[in-house]
Protein backbone atom coordinates (compact mmCIF):
# COMPACT_ATOMS: atom_id res chain seq x y z
CA UNK A 1 0.00 0.00 0.00
CA UNK A 2 1.31 3.24 -1.06
CA UNK A 3 0.91 7.00 0.26
CA UNK A 4 1.39 10.34 -0.97
CA UNK A 5 2.43 12.99 1.76
CA UNK A 6 2.47 16.42 0.88
CA UNK A 7 4.85 18.16 2.94
CA UNK A 8 5.47 22.19 3.02
CA UNK A 9 5.30 24.74 1.66
CA UNK A 10 4.09 25.57 5.17
CA UNK A 11 6.01 22.76 7.10
CA UNK A 12 7.69 22.76 10.71
CA UNK A 13 10.52 20.93 8.88
CA UNK A 14 10.98 23.43 6.35
CA UNK A 15 12.04 26.68 7.42
CA UNK A 16 11.77 28.18 3.56
CA UNK A 17 8.61 27.59 1.07
CA UNK A 18 8.89 24.33 -0.53
CA UNK A 19 6.33 21.49 -1.49
CA UNK A 20 8.05 17.85 -1.11
CA UNK A 21 5.61 15.27 -1.97
CA UNK A 22 6.80 11.74 -0.54
CA UNK A 23 5.65 8.72 -1.85
CA UNK A 24 5.76 6.02 1.24
CA UNK A 25 5.21 2.40 2.04
CA UNK A 26 5.05 1.95 5.85
CA UNK A 27 7.91 3.71 7.41
CA UNK A 28 9.64 4.36 4.17
CA UNK A 29 10.37 6.79 1.43
CA UNK A 30 10.29 5.02 -2.06
CA UNK A 31 9.69 8.03 -4.14
CA UNK A 32 10.48 11.96 -3.07
CA UNK A 33 9.12 14.68 -5.98
CA UNK A 34 9.88 18.43 -5.16
CA UNK A 35 7.67 21.00 -6.05
CA UNK A 36 9.42 24.77 -6.36
CA UNK A 37 8.32 28.27 -7.35
CA UNK A 38 6.94 29.21 -3.97
CA UNK A 39 9.94 31.59 -3.84
CA UNK A 40 10.77 32.83 -7.26
CA UNK A 41 10.62 36.21 -7.62
CA UNK A 42 11.90 36.99 -11.28
CA UNK A 43 14.94 38.32 -10.49
CA UNK A 44 16.96 37.79 -13.76
CA UNK A 45 14.39 39.93 -15.31
CA UNK A 46 14.75 42.42 -12.96
CA UNK A 47 18.78 42.61 -12.94
CA UNK A 48 18.22 43.26 -16.83
CA UNK A 49 16.44 46.37 -16.22
CA UNK A 50 19.28 47.91 -14.19
CA UNK A 51 22.87 49.04 -14.41
CA UNK A 52 25.64 47.58 -13.14
CA UNK A 53 26.14 49.20 -9.97
CA UNK A 54 22.53 48.60 -9.29
CA UNK A 55 22.74 45.09 -9.92
CA UNK A 56 25.48 44.21 -7.39
CA UNK A 57 22.94 45.26 -4.51
CA UNK A 58 19.98 43.27 -6.39
CA UNK A 59 22.60 40.09 -6.35
CA UNK A 60 23.00 40.33 -2.84
CA UNK A 61 19.63 40.35 -2.52
CA UNK A 62 19.24 36.60 -4.02
CA UNK A 63 20.07 35.07 -0.98
CA UNK A 64 20.62 36.59 2.64
CA UNK A 65 22.29 33.64 4.23
CA UNK A 66 25.44 33.52 1.13
CA UNK A 67 24.63 37.24 0.07
CA UNK A 68 28.81 37.84 -0.32
CA UNK A 69 29.23 34.79 -2.66
CA UNK A 70 26.15 36.20 -5.16
CA UNK A 71 27.56 39.69 -5.07
CA UNK A 72 31.35 38.62 -5.63
CA UNK A 73 30.18 36.33 -8.26
CA UNK A 74 28.82 39.03 -9.99
CA UNK A 75 31.71 41.52 -9.08
CA UNK A 76 34.15 38.92 -10.43
CA UNK A 77 32.48 38.50 -13.88
CA UNK A 78 31.33 42.08 -13.96
CA UNK A 79 35.34 43.11 -13.72
CA UNK A 80 36.32 40.51 -16.28
CA UNK A 81 33.80 42.08 -19.12
CA UNK A 82 34.92 45.05 -17.95
CA UNK A 83 39.32 44.48 -18.04
CA UNK A 84 39.83 46.07 -14.82
CA UNK A 85 41.95 44.36 -12.31
CA UNK A 86 41.38 45.16 -8.63
CA UNK A 87 44.11 46.09 -6.17
CA UNK A 88 45.62 43.22 -4.00
CA UNK A 89 44.47 44.77 -0.92
CA UNK A 90 40.79 45.09 -1.71
CA UNK A 91 40.89 41.09 -2.93
CA UNK A 92 42.23 40.41 0.26
CA UNK A 93 39.41 42.57 1.93
CA UNK A 94 36.82 41.02 -0.13
CA UNK A 95 38.40 37.35 0.75
CA UNK A 96 38.58 37.88 3.84
CA UNK A 97 34.72 38.98 4.06
CA UNK A 98 33.68 35.38 2.32
CA UNK A 99 35.43 33.79 4.84
CA UNK A 100 33.99 35.09 7.34
CA UNK A 101 30.59 34.68 5.86
CA UNK A 102 31.59 31.17 5.14
CA UNK A 103 32.08 30.92 9.07
CA UNK A 104 28.97 32.12 9.87
CA UNK A 105 27.12 30.14 7.67
CA UNK A 106 28.51 26.80 8.36
CA UNK A 107 27.90 27.67 11.85
CA UNK A 108 23.78 28.53 11.11
CA UNK A 109 24.20 25.17 9.67
CA UNK A 110 25.61 23.23 12.95
CA UNK A 111 22.89 24.87 14.93
CA UNK A 112 20.12 23.85 12.19
CA UNK A 113 21.50 20.45 12.30
CA UNK A 114 21.87 19.92 16.09
CA UNK A 115 17.55 21.32 16.27
CA UNK A 116 16.67 18.98 13.22
CA UNK A 117 18.65 16.22 15.49
CA UNK A 118 16.54 17.31 18.68
CA UNK A 119 20.21 18.77 20.00
CA UNK A 120 18.30 22.07 21.13
CA UNK A 121 21.30 23.53 23.02
CA UNK A 122 23.82 23.00 20.58
CA UNK A 123 21.62 25.11 18.05
CA UNK A 124 21.51 27.44 21.16
CA UNK A 125 25.34 27.44 21.88
CA UNK A 126 26.47 27.74 17.69
CA UNK A 127 24.01 30.63 17.26
CA UNK A 128 25.05 32.21 20.64
CA UNK A 129 28.79 31.85 19.25
CA UNK A 130 28.14 32.75 15.73
CA UNK A 131 27.27 36.26 17.08
CA UNK A 132 31.18 36.65 17.68
CA UNK A 133 31.07 36.48 13.65
CA UNK A 134 27.93 38.67 13.49
CA UNK A 135 29.66 41.58 15.15
CA UNK A 136 33.10 41.43 13.20
CA UNK A 137 31.18 41.40 9.76
CA UNK A 138 29.23 44.55 11.32
CA UNK A 139 32.23 45.79 12.23
CA UNK A 140 34.27 45.31 8.57
CA UNK A 141 31.20 46.21 6.68
CA UNK A 142 28.60 48.24 8.57
CA UNK A 143 25.64 45.70 8.30
CA UNK A 144 25.24 42.56 9.94
CA UNK A 145 23.54 40.47 6.55
CA UNK A 146 23.75 42.18 3.30
CA UNK A 147 27.57 43.40 3.51
CA UNK A 148 27.60 45.42 0.70
CA UNK A 149 31.61 45.46 0.30
CA UNK A 150 31.71 45.09 -2.97
CA UNK A 151 32.05 47.56 -5.44
CA UNK A 152 33.17 46.85 -9.34
CA UNK A 153 36.68 47.18 -9.16
CA UNK A 154 37.50 46.32 -5.62
CA UNK A 155 35.93 46.99 -2.07
CA UNK A 156 34.04 49.58 -0.78
CA UNK A 157 35.84 49.95 2.98
CA UNK A 158 39.12 49.66 4.08
CA UNK A 159 40.03 47.77 7.42
CA UNK A 160 42.45 49.47 9.87
CA UNK A 161 44.72 48.19 12.90
CA UNK A 162 42.12 48.26 15.66
CA UNK A 163 39.97 46.30 12.90
CA UNK A 164 42.82 43.45 12.58
CA UNK A 165 42.92 43.32 16.04
CA UNK A 166 39.88 42.64 16.58
CA UNK A 167 39.33 40.50 13.85
CA UNK A 168 42.27 38.01 14.97
CA UNK A 169 40.97 37.98 18.64
CA UNK A 170 37.15 37.09 17.68
CA UNK A 171 38.84 34.32 15.54
CA UNK A 172 40.56 32.64 18.36
CA UNK A 173 37.22 32.87 20.23
CA UNK A 174 36.08 30.82 17.23
CA UNK A 175 38.44 28.50 17.45
CA UNK A 176 38.54 27.09 21.20
CA UNK A 177 34.83 27.24 20.68
CA UNK A 178 34.62 25.45 17.66
CA UNK A 179 36.81 22.50 19.14
CA UNK A 180 34.39 22.23 21.58
CA UNK A 181 32.07 21.37 19.13
CA UNK A 182 33.72 18.88 17.35
CA UNK A 183 34.72 17.15 20.77
CA UNK A 184 31.08 17.06 21.22
CA UNK A 185 30.64 15.37 18.38
CA UNK A 186 32.87 13.02 18.97
CA UNK A 187 31.98 12.53 22.66
CA UNK A 188 28.30 12.62 22.07
CA UNK A 189 26.92 9.36 21.39
CA UNK A 190 23.37 10.08 20.47
CA UNK A 191 24.07 12.07 18.26
CA UNK A 192 26.45 10.86 16.49
CA UNK A 193 24.46 7.98 16.25
CA UNK A 194 21.28 10.25 14.37
CA UNK A 195 23.56 11.49 11.80
CA UNK A 196 25.61 8.34 10.85
CA UNK A 197 24.11 6.26 8.08
CA UNK A 198 21.30 8.76 7.15
CA UNK A 199 20.97 10.22 3.82
CA UNK A 200 23.49 7.49 2.34
CA UNK A 201 24.90 9.25 -1.35
CA UNK A 202 27.83 7.24 -2.75
CA UNK A 203 30.76 8.63 -4.63
CA UNK A 204 29.53 7.33 -8.13
CA UNK A 205 26.10 9.05 -7.23
CA UNK A 206 27.71 12.24 -5.94
CA UNK A 207 29.54 12.55 -9.71
CA UNK A 208 26.45 11.25 -11.65
CA UNK A 209 24.28 13.57 -10.14
CA UNK A 210 26.71 16.18 -10.00
CA UNK A 211 26.33 17.03 -6.22
CA UNK A 212 28.57 20.39 -5.19
CA UNK A 213 29.76 21.68 -1.91
CA UNK A 214 30.00 20.00 1.29
CA UNK A 215 28.28 17.53 -0.01
CA UNK A 216 30.28 16.35 -2.49
CA UNK A 217 33.21 16.44 -0.43
CA UNK A 218 31.10 14.39 2.41
CA UNK A 219 31.54 11.59 -0.35
CA UNK A 220 34.92 11.60 -0.90
CA UNK A 221 34.88 13.39 -3.83
CA UNK A 222 37.35 16.92 -3.44
CA UNK A 223 35.72 19.06 -5.29
CA UNK A 224 36.39 23.06 -4.48
CA UNK A 225 36.19 25.97 -6.80
CA UNK A 226 38.73 27.79 -4.36
CA UNK A 227 41.56 24.96 -5.28
CA UNK A 228 40.35 23.91 -8.20
CA UNK A 229 39.94 27.47 -10.29
CA UNK A 230 41.15 29.88 -7.65
CA UNK A 231 39.65 33.49 -8.34
CA UNK A 232 40.34 36.92 -5.54
CA UNK A 233 43.64 35.73 -3.64
CA UNK A 234 43.11 31.92 -3.53
CA UNK A 235 45.95 31.25 -5.52
CA UNK A 236 48.24 32.47 -2.67
CA UNK A 237 46.65 31.42 0.67
CA UNK A 238 47.80 27.90 2.17
CA UNK A 239 44.67 25.67 3.45
CA UNK A 240 43.28 22.16 2.49
CA UNK A 241 40.74 20.79 0.99
CA UNK A 242 38.13 18.93 3.64
CA UNK A 243 36.99 15.34 2.41
CA UNK A 244 34.61 12.44 4.34
CA UNK A 245 34.10 9.03 3.58
CA UNK A 246 30.97 8.23 4.87
CA UNK A 247 28.97 9.56 2.10
CA UNK A 248 26.01 10.80 5.00
CA UNK A 249 24.68 13.34 7.24
CA UNK A 250 27.70 12.39 9.77
CA UNK A 251 30.56 13.34 6.85
CA UNK A 252 28.24 16.65 5.86
CA UNK A 253 28.76 17.82 9.47
CA UNK A 254 32.43 16.74 9.64
CA UNK A 255 33.79 18.21 6.73
CA UNK A 256 31.65 21.67 7.81
CA UNK A 257 33.55 21.61 10.83
CA UNK A 258 36.29 21.07 9.55
CA UNK A 259 36.23 23.38 7.03
CA UNK A 260 35.61 25.97 9.59
CA UNK A 261 39.35 25.29 11.25
CA UNK A 262 40.47 26.02 7.70
CA UNK A 263 38.22 29.32 7.25
CA UNK A 264 39.94 30.44 10.68
CA UNK A 265 43.56 29.66 9.30
CA UNK A 266 42.67 31.58 6.06
CA UNK A 267 41.58 34.87 7.73
CA UNK A 268 44.20 34.95 9.87
CA UNK A 269 46.79 34.30 6.83
CA UNK A 270 44.82 37.07 5.43
CA UNK A 271 44.73 39.44 8.16
CA UNK A 272 48.90 39.00 9.01
CA UNK A 273 49.76 39.14 5.30
CA UNK A 274 47.58 42.16 4.52
CA UNK A 275 48.93 44.12 1.32
CA UNK A 276 49.25 47.88 1.96
CA UNK A 277 47.91 50.17 -1.68
CA UNK A 278 44.46 51.01 -2.33
CA UNK A 279 41.56 49.34 -2.23
CA UNK A 280 39.52 49.38 -5.32
CA UNK A 281 39.92 51.16 -9.12
CA UNK A 282 37.68 53.16 -11.11
CA UNK A 283 34.97 51.12 -13.07
CA UNK A 284 33.47 52.69 -16.35
CA UNK A 285 30.05 52.62 -16.42
CA UNK A 286 29.53 50.91 -19.69
CA UNK A 287 30.68 47.58 -20.44
CA UNK A 288 31.89 45.92 -24.47
CA UNK A 289 30.01 43.56 -25.99
CA UNK A 290 30.98 39.90 -24.00
CA UNK A 291 29.78 37.23 -22.34
CA UNK A 292 31.47 35.83 -19.39
CA UNK A 293 31.03 32.99 -16.56
CA UNK A 294 31.99 33.33 -12.92
CA UNK A 295 32.70 30.77 -10.97
CA UNK A 296 32.60 30.98 -6.76
CA UNK A 297 33.02 28.41 -3.76
CA UNK A 298 30.03 29.46 -1.80
CA UNK A 299 29.65 28.21 1.70
CA UNK A 300 26.46 24.98 -0.04
CA UNK A 301 28.99 25.09 -3.34
CA UNK A 302 29.87 25.66 -6.70
CA UNK A 303 27.83 29.62 -7.68
CA UNK A 304 28.08 30.17 -11.29
CA UNK A 305 27.24 33.63 -12.76
CA UNK A 306 26.82 34.11 -16.50
CA UNK A 307 26.73 37.98 -17.61
CA UNK A 308 26.32 39.01 -21.09
CA UNK A 309 26.86 42.50 -21.80
CA UNK A 310 25.90 44.20 -25.18
CA UNK A 311 27.80 47.53 -24.82
CA UNK A 312 25.15 49.75 -22.43
CA UNK A 313 24.90 50.41 -18.94
CA UNK A 314 22.91 47.51 -18.14
CA UNK A 315 23.61 43.35 -18.27
CA UNK A 316 21.74 41.97 -21.40
CA UNK A 317 21.38 38.69 -19.53
CA UNK A 318 22.47 37.46 -15.90
CA UNK A 319 21.99 33.54 -15.11
CA UNK A 320 22.42 32.73 -11.74
CA UNK A 321 22.94 28.71 -10.84
CA UNK A 322 23.06 28.64 -7.32
CA UNK A 323 24.66 25.43 -4.87
CA UNK A 324 21.22 24.41 -3.80
CA UNK A 325 19.74 23.60 -7.15
CA UNK A 326 22.55 21.70 -7.89
CA UNK A 327 21.77 19.35 -4.83
CA UNK A 328 18.38 18.88 -5.58
CA UNK A 329 18.68 15.71 -7.60
CA UNK A 330 21.47 14.32 -5.28
CA UNK A 331 18.66 15.15 -2.26
CA UNK A 332 15.98 12.76 -3.96
CA UNK A 333 18.32 10.18 -3.89
CA UNK A 334 19.29 10.05 -0.68
CA UNK A 335 15.76 10.34 0.54
CA UNK A 336 14.77 7.56 -1.70
CA UNK A 337 14.45 4.44 0.98
CA UNK A 338 14.95 6.49 3.52
CA UNK A 339 12.60 6.70 6.55
CA UNK A 340 9.98 9.63 7.38
CA UNK A 341 11.23 10.91 10.37
CA UNK A 342 14.80 11.42 8.64
CA UNK A 343 13.31 14.09 5.62
CA UNK A 344 14.47 16.98 7.98
CA UNK A 345 17.43 15.92 8.81
CA UNK A 346 18.84 15.32 5.24
CA UNK A 347 16.95 18.27 3.97
CA UNK A 348 18.90 20.37 6.07
CA UNK A 349 21.85 18.76 5.48
CA UNK A 350 22.17 19.84 1.89
CA UNK A 351 22.24 23.75 3.93
CA UNK A 352 19.05 24.21 1.68
CA UNK A 353 18.74 28.06 0.37
CA UNK A 354 15.62 27.75 -1.35
CA UNK A 355 15.83 31.71 -1.97
CA UNK A 356 19.11 31.07 -3.61
CA UNK A 357 17.75 28.49 -6.45
CA UNK A 358 14.64 29.81 -7.60
CA UNK A 359 14.77 32.53 -9.42
CA UNK A 360 14.29 30.57 -13.42
CA UNK A 361 11.61 28.50 -14.53
CA UNK A 362 14.35 26.58 -15.53
CA UNK A 363 14.69 24.92 -12.54
CA UNK A 364 11.24 22.60 -13.37
CA UNK A 365 12.75 20.51 -16.28
CA UNK A 366 15.96 19.88 -13.91
CA UNK A 367 13.79 17.97 -11.70
CA UNK A 368 12.11 16.04 -14.30
CA UNK A 369 14.97 14.94 -16.29
CA UNK A 370 16.27 13.76 -13.22
CA UNK A 371 13.07 11.64 -12.20
CA UNK A 372 13.70 9.66 -16.07
CA UNK A 373 17.17 8.81 -14.86
CA UNK A 374 16.30 6.33 -12.00
CA UNK A 375 14.19 3.24 -12.98
CA UNK A 376 12.69 1.34 -9.75
CA UNK A 377 15.33 -1.75 -10.20
CA UNK A 378 17.84 0.39 -10.10
CA UNK A 379 16.65 1.79 -6.88
CA UNK A 380 16.24 -1.21 -5.44
CA UNK A 381 19.69 -2.73 -6.43
CA UNK A 382 21.35 0.23 -4.76
CA UNK A 383 18.99 -0.03 -1.47
CA UNK A 384 20.97 -3.55 -1.32
CA UNK A 385 23.84 -2.18 -2.08
CA UNK A 386 23.63 0.46 0.33
CA UNK A 387 22.78 -2.26 3.74
CA UNK A 388 25.47 -4.49 2.19
CA UNK A 389 28.01 -1.51 2.55
CA UNK A 390 26.50 0.34 6.15
CA UNK A 391 28.46 -0.41 8.88
CA UNK A 392 26.18 -1.08 12.42
CA UNK A 393 25.05 2.25 13.46
CA UNK A 394 25.92 1.28 17.37
CA UNK A 395 29.42 1.32 16.37
CA UNK A 396 29.64 4.42 14.30
CA UNK A 397 32.07 6.39 15.51
CA UNK A 398 33.19 9.94 14.77
CA UNK A 399 35.84 9.92 11.60
CA UNK A 400 38.70 12.00 12.81
CA UNK B 1 -12.44 39.00 35.03
CA UNK B 2 -12.53 36.09 32.32
CA UNK B 3 -11.11 38.60 29.64
CA UNK B 4 -8.30 40.22 32.16
CA UNK B 5 -7.20 36.77 32.74
CA UNK B 6 -7.32 35.99 28.74
CA UNK B 7 -5.85 39.11 27.92
CA UNK B 8 -3.29 39.06 30.18
CA UNK B 9 -2.39 35.12 29.35
CA UNK B 10 -1.91 36.76 25.58
CA UNK B 11 0.38 39.34 26.60
CA UNK B 12 2.38 37.46 28.92
CA UNK B 13 3.20 34.24 25.88
CA UNK B 14 2.14 35.73 22.71
CA UNK B 15 3.25 32.00 20.13
CA UNK B 16 4.68 32.92 16.81
CA UNK B 17 4.80 31.87 13.86
CA UNK B 18 7.72 32.39 11.51
CA UNK B 19 6.17 32.52 8.02
CA UNK B 20 7.88 32.86 4.76
CA UNK B 21 6.77 34.03 1.62
CA UNK B 22 9.47 34.52 -0.72
CA UNK B 23 12.27 36.03 1.23
CA UNK B 24 15.98 35.98 0.80
CA UNK B 25 16.49 34.08 4.00
CA UNK B 26 18.23 37.57 5.71
CA UNK B 27 14.89 38.29 7.71
CA UNK B 28 14.70 34.52 8.62
CA UNK B 29 18.05 34.24 9.88
CA UNK B 30 17.76 37.68 12.23
CA UNK B 31 14.35 36.53 13.65
CA UNK B 32 15.76 33.61 14.37
CA UNK B 33 19.03 35.33 16.14
CA UNK B 34 16.73 37.28 17.59
CA UNK B 35 15.45 33.92 19.02
CA UNK B 36 18.40 32.60 20.18
CA UNK B 37 20.85 33.71 23.65
CA UNK B 38 22.53 37.18 22.93
CA UNK B 39 18.97 38.77 21.95
CA UNK B 40 16.58 35.76 23.58
CA UNK B 41 12.59 36.62 22.73
CA UNK B 42 11.66 34.41 25.11
CA UNK B 43 12.48 36.36 28.05
CA UNK B 44 9.15 38.06 27.20
CA UNK B 45 7.36 34.73 26.57
CA UNK B 46 7.62 34.40 22.96
CA UNK B 47 7.53 30.59 22.22
CA UNK B 48 8.19 29.69 18.30
CA UNK B 49 5.33 27.42 17.22
CA UNK B 50 5.43 25.67 14.07
CA UNK B 51 1.65 25.38 12.99
CA UNK B 52 -0.47 28.49 12.30
CA UNK B 53 -2.92 26.46 14.47
CA UNK B 54 -1.42 27.14 17.69
CA UNK B 55 0.34 30.53 16.43
CA UNK B 56 -1.55 33.91 17.88
CA UNK B 57 1.42 36.29 16.17
CA UNK B 58 2.63 35.78 12.55
CA UNK B 59 6.13 37.25 11.61
CA UNK B 60 5.73 37.42 7.91
CA UNK B 61 9.18 37.89 5.90
CA UNK B 62 9.66 38.92 1.95
CA UNK B 63 7.47 40.01 -0.82
CA UNK B 64 4.62 38.03 -1.55
CA UNK B 65 5.18 35.58 -4.64
CA UNK B 66 2.01 34.94 -6.95
CA UNK B 67 2.17 31.26 -6.46
CA UNK B 68 2.68 31.39 -2.67
CA UNK B 69 -0.65 33.76 -2.19
CA UNK B 70 -3.47 31.18 -1.87
CA UNK B 71 -1.02 30.01 1.44
CA UNK B 72 -0.46 32.48 2.76
CA UNK B 73 -4.09 33.31 3.12
CA UNK B 74 -5.02 30.25 3.89
CA UNK B 75 -2.30 30.28 6.80
CA UNK B 76 -3.79 33.16 7.94
CA UNK B 77 -7.32 31.64 8.17
CA UNK B 78 -6.47 28.79 9.96
CA UNK B 79 -4.74 30.90 12.96
CA UNK B 80 -7.33 30.97 15.71
CA UNK B 81 -8.60 34.82 16.20
CA UNK B 82 -7.29 37.59 17.69
CA UNK B 83 -4.44 37.28 15.04
CA UNK B 84 -1.66 39.39 14.64
CA UNK B 85 0.50 40.22 11.96
CA UNK B 86 4.46 41.23 11.87
CA UNK B 87 5.85 42.60 8.43
CA UNK B 88 9.72 42.41 9.04
CA UNK B 89 11.82 43.94 6.72
CA UNK B 90 11.79 46.36 3.50
CA UNK B 91 10.45 43.10 1.36
CA UNK B 92 7.33 42.52 3.66
CA UNK B 93 6.21 45.88 3.79
CA UNK B 94 6.79 46.87 -0.03
CA UNK B 95 8.74 44.39 -1.62
CA UNK B 96 12.31 46.22 -1.46
CA UNK B 97 14.45 45.58 -4.60
CA UNK B 98 11.78 42.80 -6.23
CA UNK B 99 9.25 45.69 -6.39
CA UNK B 100 7.98 45.71 -10.00
CA UNK B 101 8.61 42.11 -10.70
CA UNK B 102 6.30 40.16 -12.25
CA UNK B 103 6.64 37.14 -10.18
CA UNK B 104 6.04 39.55 -7.06
CA UNK B 105 2.44 41.38 -5.80
CA UNK B 106 4.12 43.70 -3.54
CA UNK B 107 3.91 44.09 0.29
CA UNK B 108 2.31 41.11 2.67
CA UNK B 109 -0.39 43.77 3.73
CA UNK B 110 -1.76 43.01 -0.66
CA UNK B 111 -3.37 40.21 0.82
CA UNK B 112 -3.55 40.05 4.42
CA UNK B 113 -3.81 42.48 7.16
CA UNK B 114 -1.17 44.40 8.79
CA UNK B 115 -0.51 45.12 12.26
CA UNK B 116 3.29 46.11 13.09
CA UNK B 117 5.56 46.89 10.20
CA UNK B 118 9.53 46.38 11.69
CA UNK B 119 11.45 48.42 8.62
CA UNK B 120 14.95 47.50 7.60
CA UNK B 121 16.55 45.16 4.81
CA UNK B 122 17.16 42.97 6.83
CA UNK B 123 15.85 44.24 10.34
CA UNK B 124 18.11 44.09 13.13
CA UNK B 125 17.26 41.07 16.08
CA UNK B 126 16.82 44.69 18.12
CA UNK B 127 14.03 45.24 15.77
CA UNK B 128 12.53 42.86 15.63
CA UNK B 129 12.67 43.05 19.31
CA UNK B 130 11.21 46.47 19.78
CA UNK B 131 8.22 45.71 17.18
CA UNK B 132 7.14 42.44 18.80
CA UNK B 133 6.80 44.48 22.35
CA UNK B 134 5.38 47.12 20.65
CA UNK B 135 3.03 45.38 19.62
CA UNK B 136 2.30 43.36 23.14
CA UNK B 137 1.81 46.88 24.52
CA UNK B 138 -0.61 47.81 21.89
CA UNK B 139 -2.62 44.52 22.99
Amino acid sequence: MKFTIPIGPQHPALKEPISLRMTVEGEVIQDADIRLGYNHRGLEKLAEERTWIQNIYLTERICGICSHSHATCYVQGVEKLMELNPPKRGLYIRTLVAELERIHSHLLWLGVAGHEAGFDSFFMYTWRDREVVMDLLEMISGNRVHYAINAIGGVRRDIDEMQRKKILDGLEILKTRTEYYFKIGANEPTFVGRLAGVGYLSKEKAVDLCAVGPMARASDLPQDVRKDDPYAVYDEVPFDVCTADTCDVLGRTVVRIKELFESYKICEFLMKNLPPGDIAVKAPTRAKPNEVVSRYEAPRGENTHYIKSNGTNKPERLKVRAPTLANYPATVEMLKNGFIADIPLIFAAIDPCICCAERTVNIVNARTGEEKILRFDELRALAEERFKKMPPKRNAVWPF
Amino acid sequence: MLNRLVRWSRIKSPWILHLNSGACNACDIEIVAALTPRFDVERFGVLLKATPRHADVIIATGPVTRQIKDRIIRIYDQTPDPKFVIAVGACAMSGCVYRGAYNIMGGIDQVIPVNVYVPGCPARPDAILDGVVKLLGKL
